[in-house]
């Protein structure tokens, strides 16, 4: 066993003053070795980040502050440091890279004077050495162009550039520790899937320890050497990968994986852990999981529980591990199938959407001509038959958000035709569209920000209603909403409540009782659970079935998780640069796909499933700007099979086998 | 007899207390208004500030409730005939500090004028000294001995009073308590006095000490002495300095109130409707702000004058005439300071408008009007807030400036603008008359510092994120 | 970028336009010439014919704006409109109601308004900066908390007493400068040290505290933080990331003053007795000369219009967002 890089003992952290003082670290112990990857994942919330900052003693001040512990760097205590010597400490010994890219680099500096202050920190470079040194890092970090690219600000590069940049400032002092919180976490899956290949890569070649902290299971899978589980604040179980893979111990980590959906779990409800994480200002006597745990008994409510070993180096925080309690027997009474109507004899199609073409107009020079367009949606065609779900799947900026938005006529879009049942709803116009609006609508990606923070639950769910004046009356418009508060699983006395009463499931569950209230036939779902921690997420897409199936509802789900597509989804539509380049039945995509973008999405994702190594298929490169597509495929410039006629034509639809269809000269007979 | 008077600023300052009633009803059962507000009153500097400023309020709401006295019948008068002085309820009970006028300058606390006259001495021979005053220390037979130990009466006697003044609100305030918080009357008069409630109580009212102590002594001094002096004409300062008090509240308040109305329905209809609207909106608002403010507040000051000086027969009174100047003041001023809160709320609107419950509020079909009022307005109302209370004390600021530049009040009003501009002389002078200034100065100050104080706080607890945009 | 500021100087032109039109309304429509005779000449003497030889000499004798005695163009050259609101686009005054030409005034006087002003604007910009910077150094302690205070209560006092108060020390009772008046060439400073102090003074309080919130603003973001996870120092990270950032707000609150510097102050100059533009203006005011405050207004616009572009500008020096989009 190798020798312990970092030891963290008892830490604990606190967060303001007097009552409302929080503790989001409290009492964490680990270690680290060097040269190994220690995955810390937890919801968010759980306090990993803090406990990141906390280890570079870089807590947000003056409110936060390590009131207990020790955290030792190779035998030195850095508690004890002075500021100055902590301050060779940060960049040299430990680096870190954080989640935001975009706002995490000095946007009137470039990327290689950002790089350069951290190597002259450091390494006490000048001149001519110190941007050899800084372009050898640009090019460690596969940055393509190094020299022009040294000269840029960070708003010209793109979301992955930027954490390249990050990384490359981050090793600038040759750190024996790298942490990186959520590093990926903001990035597409293919740009994700660079990212943590880059950083196992510069890993295993400078024998760096890793501290990463995620949320992501799949990414634990795919890098750590060692996990540990937070919870509220305390570690609460860990293990070598594979042990933790194969044999989680504490509830609470079987649950997250009970709770990722997945195209196994097709026709059953999501296991769901019950409730939120406890708020972290209070003071807790039991084990902080037990009031959310399926498993607890009086001891868990009474005791917190201390360390347990269950072998193969893994130790958990639970009574159930305890061998001197004798735990109740696990209750085996999950995952009930619910009786899906059956849905292959569905009819005409409720919406049929045509060609639709939404641009933006680029406007430049003195009088502001349009000289160009942003082709957001440039001729997506899908339908949706009655009650099924038609999944709209695609990285950031591919345009998925703005078909959402143009089949709603939320945007005006620029040509095609949307065919609602059998009304054209691109050319109405005024009240004629009004009155339609009952028939379809939409849930929002943030449930902080879909909700006005003015007004009431109650006034929220009835806006609709007032609007397209359901209901004869205010009072039978209120029982209308206290009737559909219980159908999303809220209780009647929320109704006066604000929305920032609320925790982001509750948040969205109104906002599908909003929806819900003009009883609409078609709800398009803008990436609902992407803001959710896996648990919360179980819940609200086990309702959004549950709705489908009592109601009778379609929905355009618009989402980059592939795994909550095959949960929910009948039919996939793929889309790359506003266009569609494959759709079809889930089952025949995911199974196998054939269109190379597709299959590069799909191989990008990372999964928890350890038999057997996947090969993730690299993508070079980002999306290219929707303003200026490449001519040919848009995706022959990534695309590892990318022939002659790729970069000539754009490929014409083909159909390989029932309702199967793609756009690729590869299956262009 | 006396006959009401209701002057044009007087009407708007009765409607903008009626609007900030109906507001405070409005916002009692909205939380998210309430909230900030509960905050507000819990930091004792807020509190302390609120106290001032409410005795402000009150002088400044006493001082606008007019009326002209009936003149004397003359015989065969068949009808009352009313002087021409308009009077407040604050002058009546002001009654010896503005009744009480000396020839010319007095020192505080003087008894004699401070310049030299020819008199009469006892043998009736013309010298040249000061003479005694006709009002201040009068009481007096020989000023040397017994100045000192009648102040220091007097000042014993308001410091007793207050003392029992406070100590019957102190009381009673407790008992008000008691039944609120469902505890014993000591328990909570002990938990005031110990700080220990979540309202600073005990700041309250120790603030309220200092300005009752101060009503005591104006009380008990202004019959016998002039406690800030007299001015040229020989006018008490004192009763300047109140009076004007009316005059900067009304500037700080009735320019926001008659600004408010354009600034928020165009930063919001610019934000939201964008296109020609908004331009023809930011032309506006550029076109005015680009004019200098004291410019332009001069030159529309100048052409009112021009316009006043021909129309001579639209007053009945100086007073209504003098009032017409302010609240035409109050308009211009308004004119040329929408704009920044204007452009914020456009600024801000464009942003609220992308929101997604903006966006679900269209997806229902819900009016562009009713978005506004319903999505919208609230979300500004923060903004609206901060702005209305952090212009006040600038406004009160420019008051003076521009009296002082001569497009600012009219002469005949009282303000610190111009009882600063008159002190510029009077500090030319040998010896200097400085009590006019210092008195304009400290009233003034203790405004506009708790108006600040107060601002900072509201600021904070309504967004203790936002910077001042400006 | 070139299309930019060249669409914003032709914006300028609309603005000035409204600006003008804004000045004509109030100086021609709300009150016609007659009137303003009238008030200058005293409501003793009018007559009629006291009235037009008012105007004539002064140049008012003409109609607004349309006048159908003339023939072709100078129906619409010959008016008061043309005679004096339009030739204020090319910056030609003409002369004032006391017969002085206002150009030439102009010329001569804006050069003590900018003595005083132009020291007052840099050092200011200066010590507001240094001084925001030290309280942001030492934030969250006493000296911030004081040093806000201090800021709260210097602005809570008006301008006026802070030049009364200054002339009073400085000058009466010291005896360090003169109390007012001015003199050309190098002697000038001996002048200019009293308002330029007493103008630093005011402008600390609010300027201080603004600044003081621009730079808590930027420190609070995550670039700030990744440059502490560098090991950078804390002044370095002060004056290399914080300043650069907060340099963009402020920027927007001090180009644009920086053409309106011409114009002087107005109570700084009456107060101290400098010739500039700025006791220029009050003169006029007191006296009641509308052609000069109708110029002056013009003059003040025009300046403040190139001052926003000017911000416009400096926006593109100082974000790269912005210069390179």
């Amino acid at each position: 066993m190798k020798q312990a890089l970092l030891q963290v003992k008892d830490l604990s952290v606190r967060i303001g003053q007097g009552e409302n003082a929080i503790r989001p670290v409290d009492g964490v112990s680990f270690e680290i070795r060097a040269g190994e990857t220690f995955a810390l994942l937890g919801e968010s919330g759980c306090g990993k980040s803090m406990t990141a900052l906390a280890l570079l003693r870089l807590l947000p001040k003056p409110a936060g502050e390590i009131v207990g512990g020790s955290i030792q760097l190779a035998g030195e205590e850095l508690l004890g440091l002075t500021e100055r010597n902590m301050r060779g400490v940060r960049g040299g010994r430990i680096a870190m890279i954080f989640q935001e890219p975009m706002t995490s680099l000095n946007p009137v500096m470039t990327v290689g004077a950002q790089i350069a202050e951290s190597v002259e920190q450091h390494k006490q470079l000048r001149g001519e050495p110190l941007r050899r040194r800084v372009l050898e890092l640009l090019n460690a970090v596969g940055i393509p162009d190094v020299e022009r690219r040294y000269q840029e600000y960070p708003h010209q590069l793109s979301g992955g550039m930027k954490q390249r940049v990050m990384i490359a400032i981050a090793l600038a002092g040759d750190p024996d520790l790298l942490i990186a919180d959520e590093p990926t976490t903001a990035l597409d899956v293919t740009i994700q899937a660079q990212v943590l290949e880059l950083i196992a890569k510069l890993q295993k070649d400078r024998g760096m320890a890793v501290l990463l902290i995620t949320h992501d299971l799949g990414v634990v899978a795919g890098i750590a050497d060692r996990v540990a589980v937070m919870y509220a604040g305390q570690l609460v179980e860990q293990a070598p990968r594979e042990r933790f893979f194969t044999a989680p111990q504490h509830p609470y980590s079987r649950k997250l994986f009970a709770a990722l959906p997945d195209s196994s779990k097709r026709e059953q409800r999501l296991t769901v852990i019950p409730g939120s994480v406890p708020p972290l200002n209070r003071a807790f006597h039991g084990c902080r999981f037990a009031e959310r745990c399926d498993r607890a008994w009086d001891v868990c409510r009474s005791r917190q529980p201390a360390w347990f070993q269950t072998g193969d180096g893994q130790i958990v925080r639970c009574h159930l591990a305890d061998p001197g309690l004798s735990a109740p027997d696990e209750a085996l009474a999950e995952a009930t199938a619910t009786a899906a109507p059956d849905k292959t004899a569905a009819g005409t199609p409720l919406l049929v959407v045509d060609d639709l073409k939404v641009w933006f107009p680029i406007q430049r020079g003195l009088f502001k001509r349009t000289v160009g367009h942003v082709r957001a949606v440039d001729g997506v065609s899908l339908d949706i038959p009655r009650g099924q779900t038609l999944a709209l799947v695609g990285e950031s900026g591919c345009g998925k958000t703005t078909v959402g938005k143009g089949i709603l006529q939320l945007l005006q879009p620029t040509g095609g035709s949307v065919w609602f049942e059998n009304l054209e709803l691109t050319r109405l116009k005024g009240e004629a569209l009004r009155s339609q609006r009952s028939q379809f609508q939409i849930i929002f990606q943030d449930p902080f920000s879909s909700m006005n923070p003015r007004m009431s639950v109650g006034d929220i769910v009835e806006e609709g209603m007032a609007a397209q004046r359901i209901g004869r009356s205010a009072a039978q418009r209120r029982e209308r909403v206290l009737e559909l508060l219980e159908q999303v699983g809220l209780r009647p006395e929320h109704v006066r409540r604000y929305p920032h009463e609320f925790s982001g499931g509750q948040r969205q569950r109104i906002c599908i009782a909003r929806a819900l209230a003009v009883s609409p036939k078609l709800i398009v779902c803008d990436e609902p659970t992407s803001a959710l921690d896996v648990s919360v997420q179980a819940q609200i897409l086990n309702l959004l079935r549950d709705l489908q199936h009592s109601l009778g509802l379609s929905y355009l789900f618009i989402t980059h998780d592939i795994s909550v597509v095959s949960y929910l989804a009948e039919r996939i539509a793929v889309m790359y640069l506003g266009r569609i380049v494959e759709q079809g039945p889930v089952s025949e995509i995911l199974d196998r796909p054939r269109h190379p973008y597709t299959q590069a999405l799909l191989s990008a994702v990372p999964s928890i499933d350890q038999a057997g190594e996947r090969k993730v298929i690299r993508l070079q490169g980002d999306m290219p700007s929707p303003s200026n597509p490449p001519q040919g495929c848009h995706f022959h410039p990534r695309c590892p099979q990318a022939m002659a006629v790729c970069r000539e034509i754009y490929p014409p639809v083909s159909e390989i086998g029932a309702d199967h269809r793609l756009r690729c000269h590869l299956f262009n007979n | 007899m006396i006959k009401p008077l209701l002057l044009g600023t007087d009407a708007l300052v009765f409607l903008l207390v009626a609007l900030v009633v109906l507001f405070a009803v409005y916002a009692r059962k909205r939380e998210h208004l309430a909230a900030p507000w509960r905050d507000v009153v819990r930091s004792r500097i807020a509190v302390a500030s609120l106290v001032v400023l409410a005795a402000y309020t009150l002088v400044g709401l006493m001082d606008s409730v007019h009326f002209r006295k009936a003149l004397p019948m003359q015989a065969g008068q068949q009808e009352v005939q009313y002087g021409g002085d308009v009077l407040s309820v604050l002058d009546i009970l002001l009654g010896p500090v503005r009744t009480q006028v000396e020839t010319t300058y007095s020192a505080p606390f003087a008894t004699h004028l401070y310049a030299k006259e020819y008199m009469l001495d006892e043998q009736g021979k013309e010298v040249r000294g000061y003479p005694r005053l006709k009002y201040g220390g009068a009481q007096l037979s020989d000023p040397e001995v017994d100045k000192w130990p009648d102040i220091r009466r007097r000042v014993l006697l308001s410091v007793l009073e207050t003392l029992g003044v406070m100590l019957l609100i102190y009381v009673l305030f407790g008992a008000l308590l008691a039944r609120r918080w469902r505890k014993p009357v000591p328990v909570a008069l002990r938990d005031i006095a110990r700080g220990r409630c979540a309202v600073p109580w005990r700041t309250a009212l120790g603030t309220l000490g200092a300005v009752v102590l101060l009503i005591a002594l104006i009380a008990n001094m202004s019959a016998a002495w002039h406690m800030l002096g007299t001015d040229k004409v020989g006018q008490d300062v004192l009763y300047q300095s109140i009076k004007s008090i009316r005059t900067g509240l009304v500037i700080g308040t009735l320019t926001t109130l008659i600004m408010l109305p354009f600034a928020v329905l165009l930063g919001m209809m610019a934000g939201y409707f964008r296109g020609w609207v908004d331009d023809v909106i930011q032309y506006l608002y550029t076109t005015l702000n680009s004019i200098p403010g004291v410019l332009l507040i001069a030159a529309a000051v100048l052409m009112m004058q021009v316009y006043m000086a021909n129309h001579p027969e639209m007053f009945e009174t100086m007073a209504e005439r003098a009032d017409m100047r302010l609240l035409f003041l109050c308009m211009i001023l308004g004119i040329t300071s929408w704009t920044g809160l204007c452009r914020l709320l456009r600024g801000e609107t464009l942003k609220l408008r992308e929101l997604d419950y903006v966006q679900a509020g269209s997806a229902f079909g819900v009016s562009g009007f009713r978005i506004m009022m319903r999505h919208l307005l609230p979300n500004l109302m923060h903004l609206v807030m901060i702005t209305v209370v952090l212009d006040f004390s600038g406004l009160v600021l420019a008051e003076a400036v521009l009296s002082y530049v001569g497009v600012g009040v009219d002469p005949t009003t009282m303000s610190w603008g111009n009882m600063i501009n008159r002190a510029r002389l009077e500090m030319a002078r040998e010896p200097i008359v400085w009590w006019s200034l210092l008195s304009a100065f400290v009233f003034m100050f203790t405004l506009v510092l708790s108006a600040n104080l107060f601002s900072d706080v509201v600021r904070d607890a309504f967004d203790p994120r936002l910077r001042t945009e400006r | 970028m070139i299309a930019y500021i060249v669409r914003r100087i032709l914006y300028a032109i609309p603005v000035l336009l409204g600006v003008n039109l804004i000045t004509f309304l109030l100086f021609f429509v709300v009150n016609s010439p007659d009137d303003v005779a009238r008030m200058h000449l005293g409501a003793k003497r009018v007559t009629a014919e006291s009235i037009e030889k008012w105007k004539a000499e002064h140049g008012y004798d003409l109609p607004l704006l349309y006048n159908s005695d003339k023939q072709g163009i100078s129906s619409v050259t010959q008016t008061i409109f043309f005679d004096k609101s339009v030739r204020l686009f090319v910056f030609d005054f003409g002369s004032s109601d006391a017969g002085r030409n206002i150009g030439a005034d102009i010329g001569q006087r804006m050069w003590p308004s900018l003595a005083i002003a132009l020291p007052q604007f840099l050092i200011g910009l200066l010590v507001y900066v240094s001084f925001a910077m030290l309280l942001v150094f030492f934030r969250a302690t006493y000296l911030d908390v004081s040093g806000v205070v201090l800021c709260v209560v210097l602005m809570s006092i008006s301008a006026l007493f802070y030049i009364i108060g200054g002339q009073y020390l400085f000058s009466k009772q010291m005896h360090l400068f003169p109390i007012s008046g001015y003199e050309p060439g190098i002697q000038a400073w001996r002048f200019v040290v009293l308002p330029v102090v007493i103008g630093l003074i005011s402008g600390l309080g609010a300027s201080g505290r603004i600044y003081r919130t621009f730079f808590l603003e930027e420190i609070g973001k995550d670039y700030v933080r990744t440059a502490r996870s560098k090991g950078v120092p804390e002044v370095t990270l002060l004056f290399r990331h914080v300043l650069r950032n907060a340099m963009i707000p402020i920027l927007t609150g001090v180009v644009v003053v920086i053409p309106t510097l011409f114009m002087g102050s107005l109570i700084m100059e009456s107060f101290f007795g400098i010739p500039g533009l700025g006791s220029y203006t009050i003169d006029a005011i007191h006296n009641q000369d509308f052609a000069i405050v109708r110029s002056m207004v013009f003059l003040g616009s025009a300046l403040y219009i190139l001052g926003l572009l000017l911000t416009d500008i400096s926006y593109t020096l100082v974000d790269p967002r912005i210069r390179l989009s």
